[in-house]
């Protein structure tokens, strides 16, 4: 099976082609159509499909599926703008708010944050009226590694850090923890010798993740002093 | 003849000795006594009848056999004991304890003289003296396929199993080939008994033809519905049915490689299910070249650690890998793509216990059994306000109304039924309007429940739906694997609607919400589990919607059941004068003596327990709950005081 293969396929009328095997996602976003996602990752082999976000309708398929695990296939149809996949869509993001911080202000995350590029595209406030505000039973911000920070109310569990630290030599310095709503990312073995020096430079998680909720400790505190200066000036 | 003895030969040697020592036991010679020892039975004390018996029979200077069996599923009687006496048919007795093993011995082994027919439940052969049990409406009315020698037979002993029977459907299949058996097993119909309902024949195919080798077979026993343990008697009653189904499956898609994933909380089915993988290697039945021909199969246990969400299939494999247990998105199915990345048939106990009783009688045999579209049976475990819990046996097809009004006897103490359950924690609850509703897969699917794993909850009057839906939603959104965003945070906002709800707090809007929200989680969750957890929110909603709005509308709860709607207080027409049973039960000092010396509660201090009610001796019945407290009549009551008090004394 050649990689150059073609496949020809239509999005919401526009006829695209894209090598065979690649993740429906991504065809589209390579090709401009812009579907929400959280989860997904260029390289991965079997996506997540967690965040639940980039739903669309394929026709032939009863349901919206997500986009980031279907391989294109020729002649496929697909629709990313339906009723049913909008309304998926806007509950998942709903949900997500509503176990959300909301202080974009404070957050390093400001103004390139995943959430808000989404609420912009499904126009959706990034505080629910719907849906009450339950945060997390956690303390606002874990600092328990030697040099990265994490914020639970922030992070919306996408596990793009734990892909991406688990491509690292080192194995699995992060990882799930706990079950159910109180799901959280964890360091592992982090008291251990060399695993500050190791993540200072490797910083992957701290680049991938979407909405801030993992920071080196010293940039944050500079980018809070910082702030504080000039909401003070 | 070839000079290799084929497998039906060299089974049928192992066959022989085996057959000889059960014929043995048919026509005993002293008598014999079979204790019903697992799990349940141990529950309930079997292991000290087994003292009883022994100490008895010792002190007698009289001789017997005890051989301890498994579960019948008549778990309500147990300990469960029958005794062969020579010349007598073999009879069940129900609840014996070690007290009356020694009246049994006494005035029944000795002598043969009174067989105790106060403890009789009935023969378990047709007679001119005794009641059989075939007699009871339970007996009648089950059709026992996958649990047949459950509770006959001894699961340690391998010889029990082969007298029965026992492996000459893997020699039939070992002779016959893996098409060969792939083709019965579809033409059977055969449907996964876990839950989904999924053909075994079509999915054994698919990894059949997969191309990858090796292949791997796992037995799901992960079983971790609450209320349910099929499985787990299964496993501890016939290990060897469960083994033998294995190794067909194993030989059906060409697997060298065989896991029995079992809860680490089932210690004797594991324990059990070891044993018997022994046992059976033992004699060549498992292992190296089994029965002579080269298919080889290594079989073993692993021991999950209990996460409900660990039965989903790819959980499952995640956990076996070492990994947390998290659902993947399919495709690819295991049977694809599964355990390190081979084709994986997965297999639920009681679909692996069926397949030697279909290879054995033939798919027609089967097809006659319960509907075209799921022929078989179907095994429930069935709790909650019923007369005779336990597990039963039934052809698909039956209605729920027939299950729990003919089979388990009805409503305990002749209450009205209200609801049943059905499907686990993510089931749906139906009310009497669906019992007509007959039990497959597609049928309990559309009424709004699921088979499940066959877990059914039966409920009376006195049940709240809200509180139910509440609960239901509590257990699955603990057990969320926390993976995707609707089954994560969705579910946790049913359950602050509904805990709001059982407190008599919420609006339109809430409903509303709950209709919607469940409906979406079900179409937007990754695994199963989010996609049928809002079930129990959704058909109590549909079933039930007056007892929502009563809730948050008059803040009543019309089941009498959520504390925080209800109040205790006692009736002083009925309330006999000078009595005190219920003011020692209070734990909140709670009722105290009024002027004309009755009693009454002090509302402010009472928690609502429910202790009273129980102790109020059944003549007077003075203590009445109401839903919303504000029902309490005010009857004038005035303290009695200290003083008259003390003249009293
Ligand atoms: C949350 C969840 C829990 C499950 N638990 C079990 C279980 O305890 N036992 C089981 O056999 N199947 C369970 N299943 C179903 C399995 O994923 C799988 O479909 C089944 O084991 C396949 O066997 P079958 O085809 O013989 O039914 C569960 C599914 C889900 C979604
Ligand atoms: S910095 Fe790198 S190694 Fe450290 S936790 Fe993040 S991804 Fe893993
Ligand atoms: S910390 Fe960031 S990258 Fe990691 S799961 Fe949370 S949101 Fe995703
Ligand atoms: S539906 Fe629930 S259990 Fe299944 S993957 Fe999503 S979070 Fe995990
Ligand atoms: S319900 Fe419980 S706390 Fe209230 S009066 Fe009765 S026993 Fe006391
Ligand atoms: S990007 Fe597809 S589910 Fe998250």
């Amino acid at each position: 099976m050649s990689k150059d293969r073609m496949v020809t396929l239509t999005v919401d009328g526009l006829e695209i082609s894209v090598p065979q095997g690649t993740k429906l996602l991504k065809a589209c976003l390579d090709n401009g159509i812009y579907i929400p996602n959280l989860c997904y990752i260029d390289d991965m082999e079997h996506p997540p499909a967690s965040c639940r976000l980039c739903l669309v309708e394929i026709e032939g398929r009863p349901d919206p599926l997500p986009s980031c695990s279907q391989k294109v296939e020729d002649g496929m149809v697909v629709h990313t703008e339906t009723d049913a996949v909008r309304l998926l869509q806007k509950t998942a993001f709903r949900l997500l708010v509503s176990t959300n911080h909301g202080k974009c202000r404070l957050c390093m995350a400001n103004k390139h944050c995943a959430m808000q590029q989404i609420a912009k595209f499904l126009h959706m406030p990034l505080r629910t009226k719907k849906l009450r505000y339950i945060p997390k039973d956690m303390p606002e911000v874990i600092e328990d590694h030697p040099c990265i920070v994490y914020e639970p109310n922030k992070c919306v569990l996408c596990g793009r850090c734990v892909y991406v630290c688990s491509r690292q030599n080192y194995d699995f310095a992060l990882d799930f923890a706990r079950r159910g709503f109180n799901t959280t990312i964890s360091f592992f073995g982090s008291q251990e010798e060399g695993v500050g020096d190791y993540c200072r430079n490797c910083r992957a998680c701290v680049d991938i993740c979407p909405v801030g909720a993992l920071n080196f400790k010293d940039e944050r505190d500079a980018f809070l002093q910082d702030l504080q200066a000039k909401i003070s000036a | 003849m070839s000079s290799n003895p084929t497998p039906n030969e060299i089974l049928s040697e192992l066959t022989q000795a085996a057959e000889k020592q059960w014929q043995a036991l048919q026509n005993p010679a002293v008598p014999v006594i079979y204790v019903g020892h697992a799990t349940c039975g141990r529950a309930a004390g079997s292991q000290e009848t087994i003292d009883g018996f022994k100490d008895a029979l010792e002190e007698k200077g009289l001789e017997a056999e005890i051989i301890t069996v498994g579960c019948l599923g008549h778990c309500y009687a147990e300990p469960l004991v029958t005794i062969h006496y020579p010349g007598f048919p073999p009879l069940m007795y129900q609840k014996v304890g070690a007290g009356e093993a020694r009246v049994l011995v006494n005035s029944f082994i000795q002598g043969g003289e009174d067989p105790c027919f106060e403890y009789l439940l009935g023969a378990l052969e047709p007679n001119d003296t005794f009641p059989t049990l075939m007699d009871y409406p339970r007996y009648l009315y089950e059709k026992r396929v996958i649990m047949d020698q459950c509770g006959l037979i001894d699961p340690h002993s391998l010889d029990h199993y082969l007298a029965v029977g026992g492996y000459q459907s893997l020699a039939k299949v070992l002779e016959k080939g893996d098409k060969w058996v792939v083709e019965e097993i579809k033409s059977a119909h055969l449907r996964g008994r876990g839950g989904a309902g999924f053909p075994a024949g079509i999915k054994w195919d698919i990894a059949r033809q997969a191309e990858k080798t090796p292949k791997v077979v796992i037995c799901n026993g992960d079983e971790g519905d609450p209320g349910a343990y099929m499985d787990r008697t299964l496993m501890e009653s016939n290990p060897h049915q469960v083994l033998e189904g294995l190794a067909i499956a194993a030989l059906a898609i060409g697997a060298s490689r065989a896991v029995l994933y079992i809860r680490a909380e089932y210690p004797l089915a594991v324990s059990t299910i070891e044993q018997a993988i022994a046992a059976a290697k033992e004699c060549n039945l498992l292992g190296d070249r089994i029965l002579g021909t080269d298919f080889s199969l290594e079989v073993s246990v692993f021991q999950g650690s209990g996460a409900f969400v660990c039965g989903e299939e790819t959980a499952l494999i995640q956990s076996i890998q070492g990994n947390r247990g998290m659902p993947r998105y399919r495709p690819p199915y295991p049977a694809v793509e599964g355990l390190d990345g081979l084709p994986t048939v997965i297999n639920n106990v009681k679909t692996l216990s069926t397949v030697p009783a279909i290879v054995r009688k033939g798919s027609h045999w089967f097809r006659n059994i319960g509907t075209e579209k799921t022929p078989g049976t179907a095994i429930f475990s069935v709790v909650g306000d019923v007369e005779y819990a336990g597990l039963v046996e039934v052809p698909m097809g039956v209605s729920l109304e027939h299950l729990i009004f003919e089979v388990c006897g009805g409503i305990k103490d002749g209450k009205p039924f209200k609801a049943v359950q059905i499907g686990g924690p993510s089931g749906g609850c139906l009310p009497e309007s669906e019992l007509s509703t007959p039990i497959d897969f597609d049928s309990l699917r559309q009424a709004g429940a699921m088979m499940g794993s066959g877990g059914m909850v039966v409920m009376n009057d006195e049940t709240c739906m809200v509180e139910v839906a509440r609960y239901f939603i509590d257990f699955t959104q603990h057990e969320s694997c926390g993976k995707c965003t609707f089954c994560r945070v969705g579910t946790r906002h049913l359950l602050e609607i509904l805990k709001g709800l059982t407190k008599g707090e919420g609006s339109d809007d809430d409903i509303a919400e709950l209709q919607t929200l469940g409906e979406e989680i079900i179409k937007g969750s990754l695994c199963s589990l989010g996609k049928t957890a809002p079930n129990p929110v959704l058909t109590t909603l549909r079933f039930f919607k007056d007892e929502y709005l009563a809730h948050y509308r008059e803040h009543r709860c019309p089941a009498l059941m959520c504390r925080d709607l209800i109040a205790y207080y006692i009736d002083l027409e009925t309330c006999a004068r000078g009595c005190d049973a219920c003011v020692a039960c209070c734990p909140t000092e709670a009722i105290f003596t009024t002027s004309n010396r009755k009693k009454a509660i002090d509302q402010e201090k009472c928690v609502k327990c429910g202790e009273c009610v129980y102790a109020c001796p059944p003549e007077y019945d003075a203590v009445r709950k109401v839903s919303p407290p504000e029902m309490v009549p005010d009857q004038g009551i005035k303290p009695l005081d200290k003083e008259e008090e003390e003249n009293n004394e």
